[in-house]
């Protein structure tokens, strides 16, 4: 492309069209936020008149927004740190042996990700049901039951994405570490792994993601006590009232960890993509 | 996603892999039973979560799986392939609505898909030569991707408001309407969807197309420049045909992604959702769990899923791609 006077109209136009469409919803959380409850319930307005900051005091009492906070913390990391380790251990099979069955496991895990997740929804709630008649393992309604269904969510995606990114690791390397005496995993361990980090992190931000943003599961798999922040925002919205300052602010924050986690590896993370998408 | 990463891969990776293809595995021993080791947590995972469910499900389409048995579900007795029947039967209520809600999906699909595509398109060609500030904008449009769906879709609804929202503000002090629109209830509920989920997905494929695009030699343009083709001839010359096989791959996963779409409806109309708006998975959903006809639902999930496969199939065959690992 040419930087013609034609094609600096057309980024002029096309930038700032996409950017008020990306800009004003997040100028309305973050102003929206910032207002008293009976501006948010009168005609919008551009400007907050009567700046403060209640609401982000509010929002902890309104809602027990620092529970449903761990909850999420802790569904997704655990979430994220299995996913990791297990996509690790098989993208490492996927990438560097050759043996009976690899082609059906990656078709497998593949088409398991293309299949909307409502159609797991009701048959996964039944078995989890009858693993705590049969078991007394209780699933439903426990942070258990929401993070192996998490973990599994990101898992299709993490493998695929870390062999090709094993792929694409010379293999004298790790054939250099056999030789100095490491088995397969010490290979794994000390020269794949570190070669192959910003994968790694692409992976496990995906991860954390999906799980910190999933509404589906955790409205039907949990209860009050473990309810994640997905379906706890909603509890801002009484019979009387909606709290529409709270909710914006509390959508802020809940927002703010994974999209800084998300611009500071945002290399890696289109790095991956790329790698597999486009070399 | 994954179709993606698997499918535009080249072939030219692979005969320089043949030659050092001799690792470990050539190893007598454990060896030969490692991958299935590694393999194997993995396996567990997916046949946990996916296969059973998967099968269970299929199962529990030929059952008689009403409240009465969810207690129990194991002695639900045969249904046969009534639940289909019902589901498919578009002179009566449930089929009706099943079918309805097919239309409106395939609807807010296309469209939403056609969006996000024209739009990514024309961020990344804007943002292809660098210049001074290309990498805060570049950053700046990923944060919709970014945010947790519910937070952004929350703030969409807020500004969907009829009395107090952002959106019927703006149309007011523009004259194009009175400001006493509903968006979220009646026949627009519709455009707000594809707002929303366009809002959320464009970013998906500018990062998509951004990517394709910095694989494109510079010097092809070069070249076209020297003789003489403009910009526009450029892009439908040489960044539309290089592009094809990321296209063929971002197309099929977005249609997939918002054909699937929870979310949006979801958090945008709570549990009560308008015709308008009315999405198959959500149908789904609120058929399962508001009547407890959890038969009927499953008899709809296999049909999606029969019909996802069907769209996939055929679309991988019309492209003539085939997957690298696969």
């Amino acid at each position: 492309m040419r930087e013609t006077q034609g094609f600096k109209i057309y980024r002029g136009v096309v930038l700032t069209v996409l950017g008020l469409f990306v800009l004003v919803p997040l100028y309305v959380m973050i102003t929206s936020s910032l207002k008293p409850l009976k501006d948010v319930q009168g005609a919008f307005s551009w400007w907050p008149s009567n700046l403060t900051l209640t609401p982000f005091v509010d929002m902890w009492k309104t809602v027990p927004l620092a529970r449903y906070f761990v909850n999420s913390t802790i569904v997704s990391v655990s979430a994220t740190v299995f996913s990791v380790a297990i996509a690790i251990l098989a993208a490492f099979a996927v990438s560097r042996f050759r043996f009976r069955g690899r082609t059906a496991f990656t078709t497998t895990v593949l088409s398991t990700q293309m299949f909307p997740g409502v159609l797991f929804l009701l048959p996964l709630f039944l078995i989890f049901v009858n693993i705590n008649n049969s078991f007394g393992l209780q699933l439903v309604g426990t942070r258990l039951g929401l993070i192996i269904t998490y973990l599994t969510f990101s898992l299709p995606f993490s493998i695929w994405m870390l062999a090709g990114y094993f792929d694409s690791i010379p293999r004298e390397l790790d054939e250099a570490a056999l030789v100095d005496g490491c088995g397969p995993m010490g290979a794994l361990w000390r020269v794949v792994l570190p070669a192959a980090r910003p994968g790694v992190i692409a992976v496990a931000i995906y991860s954390f993601m999906t799980a910190w943003g999933e509404v589906l599961f955790a409205s039907v798999m949990t209860t009050e006590a473990n309810r994640t922040l997905s379906v706890g925002l909603r509890q801002y919205s009484t019979q009387t009232n909606i709290y529409w300052n709270q909710i914006m602010a509390a959508a802020l924050v809940v927002s703010v960890p994974v999209v800084i986690g998300f611009l500071l590896a945002q290399r890696h993370f289109v790095a991956g993509v790329t790698a597999g998408a486009v070399k | 996603m994954s179709v993606a990463t698997q499918e535009a891969t080249p072939a030219a990776a692979k005969p320089a892999k043949k030659k050092t293809r001799r690792g470990p595995e050539h190893r007598p021993g454990l060896n030969r039973w490692l991958p299935y080791l590694l393999l194997a947590p993995a396996v567990l995972a997916e046949l946990l979560i996916h296969i059973i469910p998967m099968v269970v499900g299929i199962w529990m389409s030929f059952i008689k799986l009403t409240k009465f048995f969810i207690a129990n579900w194991s002695a639900a007795p045969s249904a046969g392939l009534n639940n289909y029947k019902v589901a498919l039967d578009f002179n009566n209520a449930v089929g009706e609505g099943l079918l309805k809600s097919f239309g409106v999906t395939v609807a807010f699909s296309l469209i939403t898909v056609a969006l996000s595509w024209v739009l990514g398109m024309a961020a990344a060609v804007a943002l292809q030569p660098p210049f001074r500030g290309r990498g805060i904008i570049r950053t700046f449009f990923l944060v919709p991707y970014a945010l947790p769906a519910y937070a952004g879709i929350l703030t969409w609804n807020f500004m969907l408001q009829r009395d107090t929202g952002a959106v019927n503000h703006v149309l007011n002090q523009l004259h194009l309407s009175d400001g006493r629109t509903f968006w979220l209830i009646g026949s627009n509920a519709l455009v707000s969807l594809i707002t929303v989920a366009t809002w959320k997905l464009w970013t998906f494929a500018f990062l998509t197309l951004m990517a394709g695009l910095q694989s494109i030699p510079g010097d092809l343009y070069e070249a076209a420049s020297v003789d003489g083709a403009g910009n526009i001839r450029q892009w439908r010359n040489i960044t539309l045909p290089s592009l094809r096989p990321v296209n063929l791959v971002l197309v099929l996963v977005l249609f997939l992604w918002t054909f699937s779409d929870f979310n949006t409806p979801y958090v945008l109309f709570g549990t009560a959702q308008p015709p308008a708006g009315d999405l198959i998975t959500f149908h789904i959903y609120n058929a399962s769990f508001l009547t407890w006809n959890f038969g009927t639902g499953a008899a709809m999930s296999v049909l999606l899923l029969i019909f996802l496969m069907i769209v996939t199939g055929a679309y991988l065959l019309v492209t003539g791609r085939r997957s690298r690992r696969a």
